[in-house]
């Protein structure tokens, strides 16, 4: 395997209701990751794009994503219909082939555009379970239920990663919502869609994530402490809710022992978490020690879910820790999919 | 609804319905405002400096960058290429054969598709120069349908050299 | 090429046709992942990985298909990858899943495009109305008949090349049990006979509306030498995009498609494509993109390219046959149609093409284009290794 590292990472504003079309919102997120890489457009090899069609309720939606990259000549590009995260796990691939040095990955999406809990129904089995539209949060609600059932997640966890994601997110800055509320405070609050308060409910958002990746002595040029991705995985599991223990994230438990989270300490972890009982379900699925690893010190997804982008956001956040050497072993993972269905983890190294 | 044919698994038709809310843009905006005034706007690029109408999305796809000021266009211009359709559309009204051309305003650089009338289908051809025939005043939008179609200016074709690169 | 030589060992597909009303979205990716299985003789238990290829969700209304698909797949435990480039998602796929081998990351890749056009109103998705949009009055083939008009203007090429193209390849997928249409009576006076629907282009030189899917079993060097199949070796595979529109954009021959060829000779050490490739599987749904092609692909020289489709050059019996399993004119399910070209080419040198064999065939390619000609994804499969 080559080295590869994650050496520039960019997060446009996390917002809800932007007026500019999601090509308006690329193009300032590009420059910036260019920018702090410093390196042009053209010293790009690769280019990969993570979104969805659903989000802005146009087919092809990402062609008009082209035009923000300023594609002339033209370029070597391709898209996922994913999180921004599997993009990027699309170029580590490019650049493994020998193919390419440097790749320039992004995802985006405007949440405020369209219904995305109803909209997210629509990633179930069209014949049985999408005509029902059960939406995103009571899916979630059930594998909430499911896991407080099996004691494999607590709502005092649930309380305690929603206070801190909100702590973290007002230090973060470019988050939706924040708060300096303690776990007791938060369980006071009322129950709104069992076993859901509010605060274990994602706050939507719109927005994008760049992130440029590079091989062995050009990482070491673009950046003063690569962020080496020393392993990278990911797995699915089943997507019929009734299928899947929905107390644990099988997917997730493999694709961190492919990685070896667990082969030493893991000082910060950026999870993907959407809602707050995920916080638990995935340290427990990552064999985290909460004691020894700062987790998602970004404040993460649940206080600003860009989807297609917040997933390649916990790259670059934990990138971030790296390339400032708060951290010198982090852990980056993402999901998507109703209840953790699809995992992606990778090690990032500072040595 | 629903279709069962002999032993021929069932079919269900189930429609889909999501709401979305649409925005245009900054520079879009400029240029659909302008043609709520009856007006026809493009954006510049600040690199190539060349005029995009419509605006679309806001940035010029060669260089990747914004656009720049807005600049008036038009409102004459040359169709670079056609086609005569002869099949109906969806919702479509108009009496066939008609001609959809693709056409670059005086004073921009990126064509964009209108219809053309007020002459035989057989009579468009590359080159031709055509100006706008605009719907009534009071029912003006924000929208290119202000402009019912494009009409033959009656000026000499414009050269193939023109507008041979737009093509 | 990498480090990592990556074969094609089981292709498969569907039996296309306009209405698969007797199997689910699930059972018709199955019956062609299934096919490409049989023919490697290997099963799911056996995949590494699994990378999924199709055009816009809103075809089907299912949202990232690929999260329900998993079970359909028993890929539960396993990476399931989903690729979208428009209209060349079917090559763009099969490059990926090709690389996830070529890199060394994996030995063992299924990858399976599709499209279930009857289950959703493609007419609509394809052209859904946006809010202040410009007026659109031509449907789609009023996006590429202007282009084919300038192609004519420029290159001086008569009428009813067109035409000659299409019943070419009409003719050729009667003998593709595979192929969506069959229909063995076509003569050039009755291809011009047919009705004239965007000017310049005739009814018989646009292609139908499928539902199929393809899938291709991918392995490893050294998984591929224990291997008791025939087997196509991936020489080199590229990939090219340009923008939509912009000022001064040469839609009639883009630039990406050009330098995309150009980079793909280059991978595969290939100097003389005309000389050296055996057999083209080319995307073309609209008859007249054959001469394009084969001048923006380096085939033919610029504005000649109608020159060898009248001399017969692109004919099974010709000296480059392109299309000969009937092409995208005869069968198009959209997201699949790119990965049935590159499946096809693997067939060819593989000598399982039936019927439309060519003879000989050591070395082909495929193609797949898409939005507004600007996505390109191409590869080169021979019989040999090298």
């Amino acid at each position: 395997m080559r080295d590869v590292a994650i050496v520039a990472f960019s997060e446009g504003p996390v917002t809800f209701g932007s007026t500019s079309t999601p090509v308006e919102m690329i193009v300032p997120t590009v420059h910036d990751v260019l920018k702090q890489a410093g390196i042009e457009r053209t010293d790009v090899d690769f280019w990969c794009h993570g979104s969805c069609d659903y989000m802005t309720g146009q087919p092809f939606s990402f062609v008009s994503a082209v035009d923000a990259l300023g594609a002339w000549p033209p370029i070597i590009e391709s898209h996922v219909e994913m999180d921004g995260a599997w993009a990027l796990y699309e170029a580590w691939i490019k650049i493994q082939t020998g193919e390419a040095e440097v790749a320039l990955v992004f995802g985006n999406g405007k949440s405020s555009a369209g219904d995305m809990n109803r909209a997210l129904s629509l990633q179930q089995d069209p014949y049985t379970v999408a005509p029902l539209w059960p939406g995103m949060t009571a899916m979630e609600g059930l594998g909430a239920c499911a896991a407080l059932q099996a004691g494999t997640v607590t709502e005092r966890q649930m309380a305690e990663a929603a206070s801190r994601a909100r702590r973290d997110g007002a230090k973060n800055g470019n988050v939706l919502v924040s708060g300096n509320e303690s776990a007791d405070e938060l369980l006071s609050r009322p129950v709104t869609a069992a076993p859901f308060r509010d605060h274990d409910i994602p706050a939507m958002a719109d927005g994008v994530s760049a992130v440029i990746i590079a091989t062995g002595d050009v990482a070491k040029k673009i950046a003063k402490r690569p962020a080496w991705i020393r392993a990278i995985d990911h797995r699915i599991d089943h997507q019929n809710l009734g299928w899947r223990d929905l107390a644990r994230s099988t997917s997730a438990a493999i694709a961190a022992s492919e990685v070896g989270v667990h082969k030493d300490k893991v000082d910060v972890a950026e999870l993907h978490t959407t809602f707050s009982h995920h916080e638990q379900l995935l340290i427990n699925a990552l064999q985290l020690r909460p004691d020894a690893t700062s987790i998602t010190p970004s404040g993460g997804a649940l206080v600003g879910n860009t989807l297609m982008a917040a997933g390649l956001s916990r790259f670059g956040h934990a990138a971030r820790s790296i390339f400032s050497g708060s951290a010198d072993r982090a852990v980056a993972h993402a999901q998507q999919g109703a209840c953790l269905q699809q995992n992606i983890v990778a090690v990032l190294e500072g040595n | 609804m629903s279709e069962k044919t002999g032993d021929k698994p069932l079919r269900v038709r189930m429609p889909i319905g999501i709401d979305y809310k649409w925005c245009a843009g900054p520079a879009s905006t400029d240029y659909l405002t302008g043609l709520k005034d009856g007006r026809l706007f493009g954006r510049r690029c600040p690199v190539c400096e060349l005029v995009y109408f419509p605006p679309r999305n806001g940035v010029c796809a060669r260089d990747g960058v914004m656009l720049g000021e807005s600049v008036e266009v038009g409102p004459k211009g040359t169709i670079s290429t056609f086609c005569i359709v002869n099949v109906p559309f969806l919702g479509q009204t108009i009496k066939l054969p008609y001609v959809a051309a693709t056409i670059i305003l005086d004073g921009a650089h990126l064509g964009f598709s209108h219809l053309i009338q007020e002459c035989e289908a057989s009579e468009v051809r590359m080159g031709m120069r055509v100006e706008p025939v605009w719907r009534d005043k009071a029912e003006w939008d924000y929208s290119l349908e202000n402009i019912l179609y494009f009409k033959p200016s009656g000026e000499p074709d414009a050269p193939f050299d023109d507008y041979e690169r737009h093509l | 090429m990498g480090a990592n030589r990556c074969a094609v060992v089981g292709v498969g597909q569907t039996n296309h046709t306009s209405v698969r009303a007797d199997v689910s979205i699930a059972g018709l990716v199955r019956e062609a992942v299934d096919r490409a299985l049989e023919a490697a003789g290997m099963t799911l238990a056996d995949i590494d990985a699994i990378v999924i290829g199709k055009a816009p969700d809103m075809l089907e209304g299912v949202m990232m298909p690929e999260l329900w698909l998993t079970d359909a797949l028993a890929a539960s435990g396993k990476p399931v990858f989903r690729v979208h480039t428009a209209g060349s998602v079917g090559g763009s796929t099969a490059i990926v899943a090709a690389q996830h081998v070529m890199s060394g990351v994996h030995k063992r890749v299924l990858t399976v495009a599709f499209e279930k056009q009857s289950d959703g109103n493609a007419m609509w998705a394809l052209s859904v109305p946006t809010p202040f949009g410009v007026p659109v009055h031509a449907g789609a083939g009023g996006y590429f008949s202007p282009i084919i008009r300038s192609y004519m203007r420029r290159s001086g090429a008569p009428a009813h090349i067109g035409a000659m193209v299409a019943v070419k390849d009409r003719t050729n997928a009667c003998k593709n049990p595979y192929a969506h249409l069959h229909e063995p009576d076509w003569t050039l006076e009755k291809a011009l006979e047919t009705p004239m629907l965007w000017d310049p282009v005739r009814f018989i030189e646009t292609c139908p509306s499928s539902d199929g899917a393809a899938a291709l079993v991918m392995v490893s060097e050294d998984v591929a030498d224990t291997m008791n199949v025939p087997k196509a070796w991936v020489h080199s595979t590229a990939m090219r995009s340009e923008p939509t529109m912009f000022a001064g954009r040469n839609q009639v021959s883009p630039r990406a498609g050009e330098l995309c060829a150009e980079d793909l000779y280059r991978k595969a050490g290939i100097t003389n494509p005309l000389e050296e490739i055996d057999v083209c599987e080319v995307y073309v749904p609209f008859s007249w993109f054959e001469p394009m092609w084969l001048e923006n692909l380096g085939f033919a020289p610029r504005d000649h390219g109608w020159r060898f489709v009248e001399d017969g050059v692109t004919e099974m019996t010709g000296k480059l046959p392109f299309n000969p399993s009937g092409g995208v004119l005869s069968t198009n399910p959209i997201g699949a149609s790119g990965m049935i070209r590159f499946g096809e080419a693997a067939m060819q040198v593989m000598g399982l093409a039936g019927e439309h064999q060519i003879d000989g065939a050591r070395k082909a390619m495929g193609h797949a284009y898409g939005g507004g000609s600007q996505f390109f994804a191409m590869w080169i499969v021979g019989a040999d290794k090298n």
